[in-house]
């Protein structure tokens, strides 16, 4: 599936991997599930360590784990499930984490502004999909009337600059 | 009344190329009907039995007289002539075909006005009182908190796709005439015992097939903290709500699951943590700012003598559609959109473009919109009443019944809505022509007709002091009685008094019920308190002798 981060495609340097099988040598995504059954482990490897949360999955159970994790995928299992929006921005908002959150499962087109501006910086697209579509739904609506985890200036603030 | 800067206008407008791409892949066959569909609720459009139905904002309820030709202008163009006025105090038009929704919701931003968060699985219109800014009753003008609420709710990126709808109102009274009980969240203006002013927030009501009252989530949130405050009642909900069937997703579900004081601990634990980011604080000086959009018209010294006429009717007129107004020499009047065998709610084209005719030739600047399916004209002058009335009356906008028996809410319902099980409209206009002759319905006094015509309870017959509840047995509409609900400060559940009733016969069932009360009521007693008195069964031992009226 292709990957789109900080506004390009990239080579996806994970690999998912399924709770029973074994973990490669480089990036590996696992589930929470297999992460807290085999945390110390896992934390021990010498290679970057991503955790995929289901949506009914509170990051909040990673605690100060999450600054040892270089990603945190937040899964749509169906796009009407809005649970993520609020997980992306209790990851970068509570728990301070600054690595990727990435988007996969079933998302629309219409959701990646929203999700960027919650806090996450990676979509798992599919086939197909161009950048110029990404770019559009990035720039569909140009101002913003609440202040999010993408710390974009809000019309209050630019109300605000207008008069001063 | 609020008006739009460039931001708010950059903003409509580019939602309006937003939705007009969105329909674009809908049509094109980009997007499944399913995908389409949250999309286009989030813009108030609904695919319904006949056509689509078109659901405009209209921002706790208030309206210009340019807003109001608007209205009148897309249902001339687009519709068969009419609008509806809901129980949300928005408009919807329900004869408009896809292909004009972009170019209708351009009309709409050329005045100040969307669609947007009027359907799906977001925070829905906020709603305020229909006398904000014109009743002496009120702490202060609630609409600057609801605009706040509007602005901060306009496509807020965490909470667009909820786990159901969140509806909002706004109170500033002790007397509630925005149910606020009903509502997933209510904030009441409210004074502290220093006198400040702050924000009482309830939080888990809610209408349909579980109803439930609000419960109060804080007795007292500071003015400049009550975004935040609505923003972790949201987080908690979006988090913690069930997801896993669609009659269990309301915050009320999660509130009673959890009980209040779980959910208010989370509440607060959340709101700690967004106080403290700073953000989300709100100054004075921007509620400042929005208020004095707000600022009540240059009032005239006027004398507060009690108007005349020499039109014999304008009395009964006055006795029911005038309201109390805060300055001398003004008064309220409520535009009653409930004639006698008409359609609740509806309006055309022409009452709309008279109306807006009306408020500039009386020099009334703004029109509200009630829940209960009426129009208000918040600031009118004494000496003008009877012009006004003479005016109203050739629209056919005169019935003297708000707040009387004939003042029926009601959906929608089978005749429109896909979700309906049952008519609603049929059963309104019948008990309305049983209860036509005035001075009955005076002697009856106040009372609540509300009906619905399936259990989503658009016609809030929760909250009727007498509530109708259409259903569906075996392709035969039957209709519930309840009794004793109440949207008001006293607010209640109704509870239903047993088998349903068929349409010829729900008609007098109704009258039986209202007779009873008739002859059982004590000095000064409306239904409601005859009902909360003696309770079910007089009414019920009456309301099932159906041949009682079979001689008739």
């Amino acid at each position: 599936m292709p990957l789109i981060k900080n506004g390009a495609f990239v080579e996806d340097s994970f690999v998912t991997v399924a709770d029973d099988v074994e973990l490669p040598t480089n990036g590996a995504i696992v589930s929470l599930a297999r992460f807290q059954k085999d945390r110390d482990t896992l934390l021990a490897r010498n290679a970057p360590l991503g955790i995929q949360l289901k949506s009914a999955e509170s990051p909040e159970t990673l605690g100060q784990d999450v600054h040892r994790l270089s990603l945190i995928v937040l899964e749509f299992p169906v796009f009407r499930d809005g649970r993520a929006f609020s997980w992306a921005r209790m990851l970068r908002e509570r728990l301070r984490f600054t690595g990727e959150i990435r988007g996969t499962g079933h998302f629309l087109y219409d959701q990646i502004s929203y999700m960027r501006r919650v806090g996450f910086d990676a979509w798992d697209v599919a086939d197909g999909f161009s950048l110029e579509q990404f770019e559009r739904a990035l720039h569909e609506m140009t101002n913003v009337y609440q202040p999010s985890a993408d710390g974009q200036k809000t019309i209050r603030d630019l109300r605000a600059q207008r008069t001063s | 009344m609020y008006r739009y800067d460039e931001f708010d206008a950059q903003f409509v407008r580019e939602r309006v190329e937003q939705f007009r791409y969105q329909v674009e892949r809908r049509l094109s066959g980009e997007l499944t009907e399913d995908e389409f569909k949250p999309l286009r609720l989030m813009n108030g459009l609904y695919l319904q039995l006949h056509a689509y139905m078109l659901r405009v904002a209209i921002p706790y309820g208030t309206l210009s007289a340019r807003q109001l030709r608007m209205l009148a202008h897309i249902a001339r163009k687009y519709d068969k002539g009419y609008g509806h006025f809901t129980t949300r105090t928005n408009i919807q038009y329900n004869w408009i075909k896809l292909v004009d929704v972009p170019e209708i919701l351009a009309d709409l931003a050329s005045v100040e006005m969307h669609c947007i968060q009027t359907s799906g699985n977001c925070i829905r219109n906020v709603t305020a009182d229909q006398f904000a800014g014109a009743t002496d009753e009120e702490i202060e003008d609630p609409r600057p908190l609801a605009e706040i609420i509007r602005q901060w709710s306009s496509l807020h990126p965490e909470f667009v796709f909820l786990a159901r709808k969140f509806k909002i109102a706004v109170g500033a009274t002790e007397k509630d005439r925005a149910a606020l009980l009903f509502h997933d969240l209510a904030v009441q203006i409210v004074k502290n015992a220093e006198g400040r002013v702050g924000y009482k927030v309830y939080a888990g009501g809610g209408m349909g097939r579980t109803p439930y009252l609000a419960q109060i989530m804080s007795e007292f949130v500071e003015r400049e903290d009550i975004l935040a405050y609505l923003e972790a009642v949201l987080r908690v909900y979006n988090q913690d709500s069930r997801r896993d069937n669609i009659h269990k997703q309301r915050i009320k579900i999660l509130v009673n699951a959890i009980g209040v004081e779980e959910m208010r601990r989370r509440v607060q634990r959340e709101f700690d943590e967004i106080k403290s980011n700073g953000t989300l604080q709100l100054p004075q000086q921007e509620l400042d700012r929005i208020a004095a959009y707000f600022a009540p018209p240059a009032f005239e010294d006027l004398s507060d003598g009690e108007p005349s006429s020499l039109d014999p009717t304008f009395k009964d007129w006055y006795r029911q559609s005038i309201s109390k107004h805060g300055q001398p020499g003004y008064a309220i009047a409520t535009i009653s959109l409930k004639p006698i065998g008409g359609v609740p709610g509806d309006a055309n084209d022409h009452q709309l473009d008279a109306i807006a005719d009306l408020m500039e030739e009386f020099g009334i600047s703004e029109i509200r919109v009630s829940h209960e399916q009426n129009l208000v004209l918040p600031h009118v002058r004494k000496k003008d009443l009877a012009a006004v009335y003479k005016k109203l009356k050739a629209l056919k906008l005169a019935t003297p019944n708000a707040g009387l028996v004939t003042d029926i809410i009601a959906c929608p319902g089978l005749d429109y809505c896909d979700l309906a099980n049952a008519r609603s409209i049929p059963v309104a206009q019948d008990i309305a022509k049983r209860f036509a002759d005035l001075d009955r319905q005076h002697k009856i006094g106040e009372l609540k007709i509300k009906i619905s015509g399936c259990i989503n309870a658009c016609g809030h017959h929760h909250a009727g002091h007498i509530g109708i509840l259409g259903v569906d047995k075996k392709g035969v509409e039957y209709y519930q009685l309840q009794l004793g609900g109440s949207g008001a400060e006293d607010a209640s559940i109704g509870d239903v008094m047993g088998p349903g009733f068929t349409a010829r016969d729900i008609g007098p069932a109704v009258e039986r019920v209202i007779d009873t009360y008739l002859q059982l009521r004590e000095d000064g007693e409306r239904f409601l308190d005859t009902y909360r008195r003696i309770g079910m069964e007089p009414f019920k031992n009456m309301a099932y002798l159906e041949q009682t009226y079979a001689a008739h």
